[in-house]
């Protein structure tokens, strides 16, 4: 019987196309709201490595003032100190580890055509890449040795290595940035990070860095602070190496804990380094250390942006409106359909067989609605993109998830608004309305 | 076949009460042919709602081809409409978008049938009317008379038992309600049960037997006379 009740469906909606029209129109424009805001708010809680991520932790400890707390109630800090950076990657305690910042430098190309650009940095240990499965387009990382002996070398994105080297394979070529030259040890294919989860303090929606550099580059090149820079106190002296000693944070680590033994055995090391600390006159807050996972990394730092949720929220009340409108104009439509269930009652119909004929068009009205509904969201995807530029490209796209989502919401509510006018167009005594015909 | 034992229907509003049908009795045989008549507001639609299930009633009993029908739930009810009975209207209520293939398969698709067997019933009952060459024809194409021929043809193509005419003819004009009529005979003399209201003595003078109502009972002092018994006797 689907079948039969399809074909009357498209009849009937074949019959009036202004009202069927209006209809589809108000679903779509309910449907597109609606796919427009939950898209980008899925793609920002998408898990961005679900195949380790939670086998990885961000490590926080809470070297902050005994007087505050660094996030209230009681959060410690969302970065480390170079000092604490340092003594927990020369500790080496987890399977993998690397702690990291972000920072900037220009990048002089041998060749003379190609222009002088500024890079983003990341200084980080050689274990960020097997760590985060950094895919390589040539070449690898370096080893946590280069780290120690302070190498310069350097990993380069797809990017950088196309505008410098036309897209060769540059491993083994060298590199000018910030004034020192590099040797180039591997490039990085396409890699596209959704919410680059690394480092969150300087956007969970930046794109990935044009090049890597060991971690203690830093120090040697005296590169400026990339991110956030926080202090609870002044720095004690003066100078590069002054404020680097300081209680200020501006580095994050993560570390790789395959077990859960491994993550508690780590937990326990924490704890044990803070109170070595302590008994050198740091850390003057009680115990507050912290392992979150990636995903409860991401809910902490809040990473699906409150003003996101809100319009979200709004999007779902104007579908709810445009179901309201949607059921107006089905009564209307049903109600000059009486005679044609009257004559379908008189000749056998049972109730159930008239609802099922009724919801099937509201369904098919959903659907063509959800058909337009998501040309609209993309539109509204797009409007987004060009209202906030390139770097959130990765956020507006439709996937087959939220396909196959926007067609479930479209047909759910389009026959959720066909139940009362359905319910009405079948409970008619089919007597009444015979002779009016 | 029918059997109504002290009928009542009654309608309710707020402020008033209807009596449409008191005490009605009736008996009706298998192959009868009834007319019923009556003036307007007699009660005659009423019984007729009722006898095809389309209206419960306030009182009594209604046996349809020895079914109490009571108790019935609505698709209990429909079942047996769809099953027995066969609906003939004065206004056709033919579906306007469905062509008359479409429109005498309406039927049959609740009633479950194949393919094949829905398709040889729907040949079967337009060609029995005349209409088997304009199947694909859409009801608007066609004159009155072949309008309530498809209709005819419609209520034939699931082979009921009883079929339930109101006021077949009366949006016809003389020659085609003849024609009509005679399809009606020509399908009563072939088994079927047909129960037929009308304000036309003259048609309910060619029935086997008339029922004239007033104020919703039996009138026996004015019941006619059919044109066949009246020969008999």
């Amino acid at each position: 019987m689907f079948y039969y009740y399809l074909k009357l469906a498209s009849k009937s909606i074949k019959r009036t196309p202004w009202l069927s029209g209006l209809m589809m129109l108000a679903i779509a424009l309910g449907i597109g709201a609606c796919m427009t805001t939950i898209t980008v708010n899925y793609l920002m809680s998408a898990n961005p490595i679900p195949e380790k991520s939670d086998q990885l932790y961000y490590v926080q400890l809470d070297s902050w003032s005994p007087h505050f707390a660094a996030r209230e109630p009681n959060e410690p800090p969302d970065q480390l100190t170079w000092t604490d950076a340092t003594n927990l990657m020369q500790a080496q305690q987890a399977f993998r580890q690397s702690a990291m910042a972000s920072s900037g430098g220009v990048v002089q190309p041998d060749n003379p055509d190609v222009k002088t650009f500024m890079a983003s940095l990341r200084l980080n240990f050689a274990d960020f890449f097997p760590m985060f499965n950094a895919p390589f387009l040539y070449g690898s990382g370096w080893q946590y040795s280069d780290d120690v002996a302070r190498k310069q070398v350097a990993v380069i994105s797809k990017e950088t290595n196309d505008r410098v080297f036309g897209g060769e394979n540059s491993v083994g070529k060298s590199i000018t940035i910030a004034g020192e030259m590099f040797t180039v040890v591997g490039v990085l294919d396409e890699w596209v990070l959704v919410p680059r989860f690394y480092d969150v303090t300087t956007g969970a929606f930046s794109e990935t860095e044009d090049v890597f550099i060991p971690f203690y580059m830093k120090q040697v090149m005296q590169l400026s602070n990339g991110g956030n820079t926080n202090c609870w106190k002044s720095p004690e002296g003066e100078g590069f190496e002054a404020f680097l000693m300081s209680e200020c944070i501006n580095y994050q680590m993560w570390v790789e804990l395959p077990t859960d033994a491994d993550r508690d055995a780590y937990m326990t090391f924490l704890n044990a380094y803070v109170d070595e600390q302590k008994a050198l006159g740091r850390f003057p807050r009680p115990h507050n250390n912290r392992l979150s996972d990636v995903m409860t990394w991401m809910e902490t730092e809040e990473v699906v942006a409150d003003d996101a949720q809100i319009m979200m929220y709004m999007a779902f009340l104007f579908l709810f409106v445009c179901i309201l409108n949607t059921v107006g104009l089905l009564l209307s439509k049903f109600a000059t359909r009486n005679g044609d269930v009257a004559l379908r009652r008189a000749i056998g119909a049972t109730k159930g067989a008239i609802f099922a004929q009724y919801i099937t068009e509201t369904a098919l009205i959903g659907l063509i609605g959800g058909v337009l509904g998501l040309a609209l969201a993309s539109l509204g995807l797009q409007a987004i993109e060009s209202l906030y530029g390139d770097f959130i490209s990765e956020l507006v796209h439709l996937d087959a998830t939220m396909v196959v989502l926007s067609f479930g919401i479209a047909i759910t509510a389009s026959v959720l608004a066909g139940c009362y006018p359905a319910w009405r167009v079948c409970s008619i005594p089919p007597a009444s309305q015979l002779k009016t015909q | 076949m029918l059997s109504m034992n002290n009928i009542n229907k009654v309608f309710r509003t707020d402020l008033v009460e209807t009596t449409a049908l008191r005490d009605f009795n009736l008996t009706i045989d298998e192959g009868d042919f009834v007319s019923v008549t009556g003036p307007s507001g007699s009660g005659k639609t009423t019984f007729l709602n009722i006898a095809g299930l389309l209206e419960t009633y306030t009182s009594g009993q209604y046996v349809l081809d020895g079914t109490d029908v009571s108790n019935l739930s609505d698709r209990q009810r429909s079942q047996l409409r769809n099953e027995k009975i066969g609906f003939i209207f004065q206004s056709f209520n033919l579906i306007p978008d469905l062509n008359l293939y479409d429109n005498v398969d309406v039927p049959l698709r609740y009633r479950g049938f194949s393919k094949q067997e829905r398709h040889k019933r729907i040949t079967q009952s337009l060609e029995r009317v005349g209409l088997a060459n304009r199947m694909k024809h859409l009801p608007a194409q066609l004159s009155g008379g072949q309008q309530q021929r498809v209709a005819i043809a419609r209520a034939l193509a699931g082979e009921p038992r009883f079929l339930l005419a109101d006021e077949p003819t009366g949006n016809l004009d003389s020659q085609m309600a003849k024609s009509v009529m005679a399809l009606l005979q020509e399908i009563n003399q072939q088994g079927t049960t047909i129960v037929m209201v009308t304000h036309d003595p003259e048609l309910a003078m060619q029935t086997g037997k008339n029922v004239f109502v007033r104020d919703g009972q039996i009138s026996e002092h004015e019941t006619l006379v059919p044109v066949a018994l009246a020969s008999n006797q």
